[in-house]
């Protein structure tokens, strides 16, 4: 019989220093990715969410040309990114989502170049693989700590301009009466957003960590009214799927032997799973006062 | 860069950006960059089951857009549109990384699938990408007044068979099957970048929604053609080449833009 | 002419139109008010086919319904120009790309002349003033001839001069073309002195009848359920709940006064 609780201690996954980095980085990657996330979608961003992982595919490229750490381009071309974005910046949503989409565009094929010179130039020749799909078991245990202070960091940004984000999420007319400085505050956002896509663009790779910052923060805001307490609920949603998924990629490999199933694919089905979980939920609560009334 | 292999490239990508463009002008007018975007995208783990599962991959590309066509379609209904585009993203990579990580082979899949090969494009490929894209190129021109006209606001549209959400759909599934037969010729980036550059310059150049569309087909066209050529003599991959050339459009168009509404300012 | 009879419209847990009957003769120059979230965007959409009522039913003649609504995205990146926007009023839902065809041209010309509108015909929509945009947008419902014109909220978010020319403009359709005009607003002073109907909603029922049929404190209270107070200042009408009175809906709990029309 299958008993999960043998599984892991025989096969030695507390044991593994690869598992300890994926878990440490991979779970600062969810907490920071669903704080940040539940802004973005209360500010619906979630294009330029995604564009700005995408586009920190790039830096990631790079770093492996250039034997940099891969955290620093992630982290360098996802700034950059959304500085550009905040410059050209447009209030509506339709044009703000086209200057995503041309800033997107224009940093994939960026990305395409830097592959493709890292294939003929290095000897990464598994490079695409690994940015644009994440190398969450392949991270050097150097990069720990400085990706946990960068975590840090953005927690402190994410508390910093917690009041002032809603504030403008709300209306930024009101705000601005206030006395806020919106553009600083959407920059200053942007960059947090930054950190967020970057970390978890390492580890869960470019085009997938959109699923850590829009899937549990958009699920935690169905199941809670308070922004503070959906935070809470999004980060435990998001750091289950990332520890779950690490947990099931590491047993994979014993489903099929000669390839493991990517910790990815685990970590996004979860969450999708509970995202169409709260829709029923919500549709079940409906119901239920349908029938009381 | 003329020879016989060649010409296979040229008339595919020539198709490509013809119907890119086309749809571009719908995408950037309707602003469903995202929906473009998630499209192309979420349709290449297709390919990769197809191999999987041993099938031809032109099914497996129609089924994995049909199926993000359906994914944003159902959540959309549930919940913020933004939020359903993105899950629907990533729940179609997530399952794409699986197949592909069962496949082996795996970053030269990716790497073609992402960012395209144009060169060495097979003679057979050319046909079906001839027939879909011009069936989807024909469905955009006759839905040209109706998607021009809920673009301005969905409750214009009071006809009993279009309404709002049916042309919606149909939008996204026109954009849906000039992705999936582009994809494995030129790379969901390319599609993409296609589908968002041109337009966005066009629509600033003239105000004559005709005249933009036509315009928004020409630099298509145009860009497509100097991306290979660049991409002919430097060896670089054709996606830097039209996502670049995507961001300069978009720059020239604002450009554009600001000398047109630019009035001297009376001398005081 | 427009008929509304014993109308009842409502969404799942939430009946927004109850029991709503007015009839309004062809020539009508009517006001649909009411507060935001009385109804009046849902009860347009009724008429105009969009929602399907739970109870009652809508005629509205023969001749067809010239609509602009309330939300339009003219963003000033859109390839428009103004006579195309017209132009789209005429065949819109039409398949296919549009040919040159001189008699549209004509159509359009003289429909954008009516309007006021010729100046500005060949600017980009996105360009032009509020006003003016909505000029156009009454072009585009007009230039197919109907015989009854809905306007939801025409007015909101324009400013004074433009509301003063918009409404001239209405009523000069109104005098010349015998057209019908329903138009919602959440404040009525603007259309005193044009209307000659008026339809006024809260709470989800209705009242209808000439201005001075409708906007009395013994009509309105019976409406709202608690004591209003109609006050006239300078020919201006304030519709104000009484001090003391007991507003039932938790939209108005939030002070003792209650002023739906604002000078």
């Amino acid at each position: 019989m299958f008993s999960p609780a043998k599984f892991i201690t025989a096969a030695g996954f507390f044991h593994n220093s690869a598992v300890h980095v994926a878990l440490a980085i991979g779970g600062s990657a969810a907490v920071v990715s669903a704080i940040v996330g539940v802004f973005t979608v209360l500010r619906a961003q979630s294009f330029a969410g995604h564009a700005l992982a995408d586009i920190s595919s790039a830096g990631g490229s790079a770093a492996l040309l250039f034997g940099l750490p891969p955290l620093v381009g992630f982290l360098a071309m996802a700034m950059l990114a959304a500085s550009g974005m905040e410059v050209v910046g447009s209030r509506q949503i339709r044009e703000r989502d086209l200057v995503s989409g041309v800033v997107l565009g224009a940093g994939l094929g960026v990305t395409a170049l830097f592959l493709y010179l890292d294939v003929s130039m290095t000897t990464a020749s598994n490079a695409a693989n690994m940015v644009m799909f994440g190398s969450m078991f392949t991270m050097a245990p150097e990069t720990m700590i400085p990706a946990l202070w960068v975590a840090v960091l953005a927690l402190a940004m994410c508390v910093l301009l917690y009041r002032p984000l809603l504030l403008i999420a709300i209306d930024p007319d009101i705000a601005a009466i206030r006395g806020l400085n919106v553009r600083l505050i959407g920059l200053l956002y942007l960059l947090t957003l930054s950190i967020a896509v970057a970390l978890s663009a390492m580890t869960i790779g470019a085009i997938l960590s959109t699923a850590l910052l829009i899937g549990p923060a958009a699920t935690a805001i169905r199941w809670s009214r308070r922004p503070g307490s959906a935070m809470v609920i999004a980060s435990v949603i998001a750091i289950s799927a990332t520890w779950g998924g690490i947990f099931l990629a590491y047993a994979s490999f014993y489903w099929t032997p000669n390839h493991g199933w990517p910790v990815s694919f685990f970590i996004v089905a979860i969450i999708f799973l509970a995202y169409l979980a709260s829709g029923r939920t919500t549709a079940l609560a409906r119901l239920r006062r349908a029938m009381a009334g | 860069m003329f020879s016989d292999f060649m010409i296979n490239t040229w008339t595919v990508a020539s198709l490509v950006a013809v119907t890119a463009g086309l749809v571009g002008f719908f995408t950037v007018i309707r602003g469903a960059s995202f929906a473009a975007h998630t499209i192309p995208l979420s349709t290449f783990p297709g390919a990769a089951a197809a191999v999987l599962l041993g099938v031809n991959q032109v099914w497996g590309l129609i089924v994995a857009a049909g199926l993000s066509v359906i994914g944003i379609n159902a959540l959309s209904r549930r919940g913020q549109p933004d939020v359903a585009t993105a899950m629907t993203l990533v729940m179609m990579l997530g399952l794409g990384t699986l197949c592909l990580s069962q496949i082996g082979q795996y970053s030269q899949q990716v790497y073609a699938l992402l960012f395209g090969q144009v060169f060495g494009i097979s003679r057979a490929s050319i046909t079906p990408v001839a027939v879909i894209d011009i069936l989807a190129a024909g469905a955009l021109l006759m839905l040209f007044r109706p998607l021009l006209l809920s673009s301005l606001s969905t409750d214009l549209l009071q006809t009993r068979y279009l309404t709002a959400t049916r042309l919606d759909l149909a939008f996204l599934i026109i954009l849906a099957m000039a992705s999936a037969v582009a994809l494995p010729v030129v790379g969901a980036l390319l599609v993409f970048s296609l589908m968002v550059g041109p337009a966005s310059a066009a629509r600033n150049i003239t105000s004559r929604p005709v005249i933009a569309m036509g315009v928004t087909v020409l630099i298509s066209l145009l860009t497509v053609w100097t991306a290979i050529v660049l991409s002919y003599v430097t060896n670089w991959p054709v996606g830097f080449f039209v996502g670049g050339f995507g961001a300069l459009a978009y720059g020239a168009g604002r450009g554009v833009m600001r000398i047109r509404r630019w009035k001297p300012s009376p001398i005081s | 002419m427009l008929s509304v009879d014993s109308l009842s419209v409502g969404f799942p847990g939430n009946q927004v139109l109850q029991d709503v009957n007015f009839h309004l003769p062809q020539g009508s120059f009517c006001g649909l008010i009411g507060t935001n979230g009385s109804g009046k965007t849902t009860l347009l959409r009724t008429i105009l086919g969009l929602l399907r009522p739970d109870k009652g039913k809508v005629e509205t003649g023969d001749g067809g319904i010239g609509y602009v609504p309330q939300k339009i995205q003219l963003d000033p990146f859109m390839p428009l120009r103004a006579r195309d926007v017209v132009a789209l009023g005429i065949d819109g839902h039409r398949l296919g790309v549009p040919l040159p065809s001189p008699s549209r041209r004509r159509a359009v010309d003289s429909m954008l002349a009516e309007v006021g509108a010729a100046e500005f015909a060949n600017r980009r929509v996105g360009d032009l003033s509020g006003g003016q945009q909505q000029r156009i947008m009454i072009a585009h419902a007009l230039v197919r001839r109907p015989r009854l014109l809905l306007l939801d909220e025409p007015l909101a978010n324009l400013d004074i001069r433009s509301v003063a020319e918009v409404i001239a403009l209405l009523h000069k359709l109104v005098v010349e073309q015998k057209i019908t005009v329903l138009v919602s607003a959440h404040d009525m002073n603007p259309l005193l002195p044009v209307m000659n109907q008026i339809v006024y909603l809260a709470q989800g029922r209705s009242v209808s009848g000439s201005v001075e049929e409708v906007v009395r404190s013994s009509v309105l209270s019976s409406l709202y359920g608690y004591h209003i107070d109609v006050i006239q200042v300078h020919g201006r009408v304030l519709v104000v709940a009484a001090v003391g009175a007991e507003p039932r809906t938790t939209e108005m709990a939030h002070g003792p006064v209650h002023v739906t029309s604002i000078p």
